[in-house]
């Protein structure tokens, strides 16, 4: 039985095609992914993300819980702030790559990643049970958030219609409790589209008003229900990461070019060892990305060859809908990795054209 | 959705029309539809042999790669160029713009073992298109 989000009749009315998507029935495409990927670049598009998990720590001891488990420093948060950040295991592999909401000094939320929502929860609570950790205790609250994302650049014009907030006011990477369509809401400036905008976390029961609202405030400026074929288009071209694919049990957040999350000078946090040795002793493979020289589309898992030997092989691929030309991230031989380097993807019998370049592969 | 009366089908949504001594072959408006925007299709060079009911060629999507099967057997004589540019042509015109091959067929009556319009309607509706 796959798991349904508030917004599930909706996206049915609007004609959508649904997917399961980690235990989740899903909106893949409304219009077209090209079409929606194109309206979050030039104007807004607003996505159901609800799927993804909430997990709250407080109490006194919440800092120190969060401090051993992530690699990024938390302590570094003021109210209102948002980081992003990852667990690893002690072998230096990703659990999950999060995002951390500082509330208050005795409260704190994750975002994390819906596929890995119940694996993040229980790895929590193995830390928290193993540990020495006094005065904090942590909540799956999942099922209690609907999640929507508003991603564009007339994203603050349109949210401006629903909110008395100041708007402006919310830096990047922070956010408000304030009210949208009058209710109770967390206003984040934050994003995976590499647009302006928010991610709003509120009441499910709200869900329904809340979208069919700014879909209605937003139509003058172009806003479109965007589903999840855009949203790894859109994240695609700004080398954002997706785990499963660019992070693993497998991928370190070193080798997926996270290193600036990871604070190696912060005390003690699991993998804390393992990522010190893989700094010291030089990453044998890293994360890149490329562009086809020659027609085609690279996807993930198609082998990446150098003179004629593989070298790596593409963690995700797409035909760039804003670039038109074939993209891929793929995990390389450092030896390979640098900007400018030619490279092969096979794509079923051929050896295609590609080269190492800068990322992202768009000007934000 | 359109299944044009003069075209024949197969169950891997290509379509199939006798022009002239040339077998011309296509994907339907169904296989459009499911495979959403088109970006890439990969053709076989001209000059290259076909067999009914084997794979000859490719049409990407963004999210997905999905074969194409040839309907008659032969050898391609004729690749639609255009669809290197424009890929997208596939989505807005399938049955015209967007024929992908023209095949010289060894035997001019295996396009009769294809289906109709009304029996492909049929099995597409069948197939509960979603």
């Amino acid at each position: 039985m796959l798991q349904k989000t508030p917004l599930n009749r909706l996206h049915r009315e609007l004609g959508a095609r649904m997917v399961e998507f980690g235990g989740w029935d899903m909106p893949v495409q409304y219009r077209g992914v090209i079409d929606e990927h194109l309206a979050v670049r030039n104007a807004a598009g607003l996505f159901d993300v609800s799927h993804m998990g909430e997990i709250e720590v407080r109490g006194p001891g919440a800092l120190a819980l969060i401090q051993e488990l992530t690699v990024n420093d938390a302590s570094l948060l003021v109210n209102g702030q948002v980081q992003y950040s990852a667990f690893c295991y002690p072998h230096g592999g990703t659990v999950d790559d999060v995002t951390l909401y500082r509330f208050d000094t005795e409260h704190f939320m994750f975002c994390v990643n819906a596929s890995n929502s119940d694996k993040d929860f229980a790895w929590m609570e193995e830390v928290l049970e193993e540990g020495d950790f006094e005065g904090v205790s942590i909540r799956n609250l999942s099922a209690d958030f609907a999640q929507l994302a508003l991603q564009g650049p007339a994203a603050d014009a349109i949210l401006g219609r629903l909110t008395d907030t100041d708007l402006g006011g919310i830096s990047y990477y922070h956010f408000f409790e304030g009210l949208v369509a009058g209710t109770p809401a967390i206003i984040s400036r934050t994003g995976y589209t590499g647009e302006a905008g928010f991610e709003l976390y509120f009441t499910p029961g709200a869900a329904e008003e809340i979208w069919t609202s700014l879909l209605e405030v937003g139509a003058e400026d172009g806003l479109a229900p965007v589903g999840l074929g855009a949203r790894d288009t859109l994240r695609l071209e700004m080398k954002y990461a997706l785990y499963g694919h660019e992070l693993s049990s497998e991928i370190s957040p070193l080798e997926a070019g996270l290193g600036w999350i990871v604070k190696l000078d912060k005390d003690g946090f699991i993998g804390r060892e393992a990522l010190l040795r893989q700094r010291r002793e030089g990453l044998s493979r890293k994360l890149v990305g490329l562009v086809l020289t020659e027609p085609g589309v690279p996807r993930a898992e198609y082998p990446v060859f150098a003179a004629g030997k593989e070298v790596g092989i593409v963690t995700s691929g797409t035909m760039s809908p804003s670039l038109r030309v074939g993209i891929g991230l793929a995990l390389v031989d450092i030896e390979q990795a640098g900007v400018g380097t030619p490279l092969e993807v096979g794509i079923r019998q051929r050896r295609v054209s590609a080269r190492v370049v800068k990322t992202p592969f768009i000007r934000k | 959705m359109e299944f044009p009366e003069e075209l024949k089908y197969t169950e891997e949504h290509e379509w199939a029309f006798i022009e002239d001594d040339l077998v011309v072959v296509g994907i339907t408006d169904f296989a459009q539809d499911a495979l959403g925007d088109v970006v890439f299709v990969e053709l076989p060079e001209i000059g290259t042999m076909v067999e009914a009911g084997k794979p000859f060629g490719v049409v990407e999507s963004v999210k997905a790669v999905s074969d194409i099967y040839a309907p008659v057997s032969g050898e391609v004589v004729e690749v639609n160029e255009e669809l290197s540019d424009s890929p997208e042509m596939i989505n807005t015109s399938p049955y015209e713009d967007a024929w992908l091959v023209k095949i010289k067929v060894n035997e001019p009556g295996e396009i009769n073992d294809l289906m109709d319009a009304e029996a492909y309607q049929a099995f597409v509706e069948e197939e509960g298109g979603d």
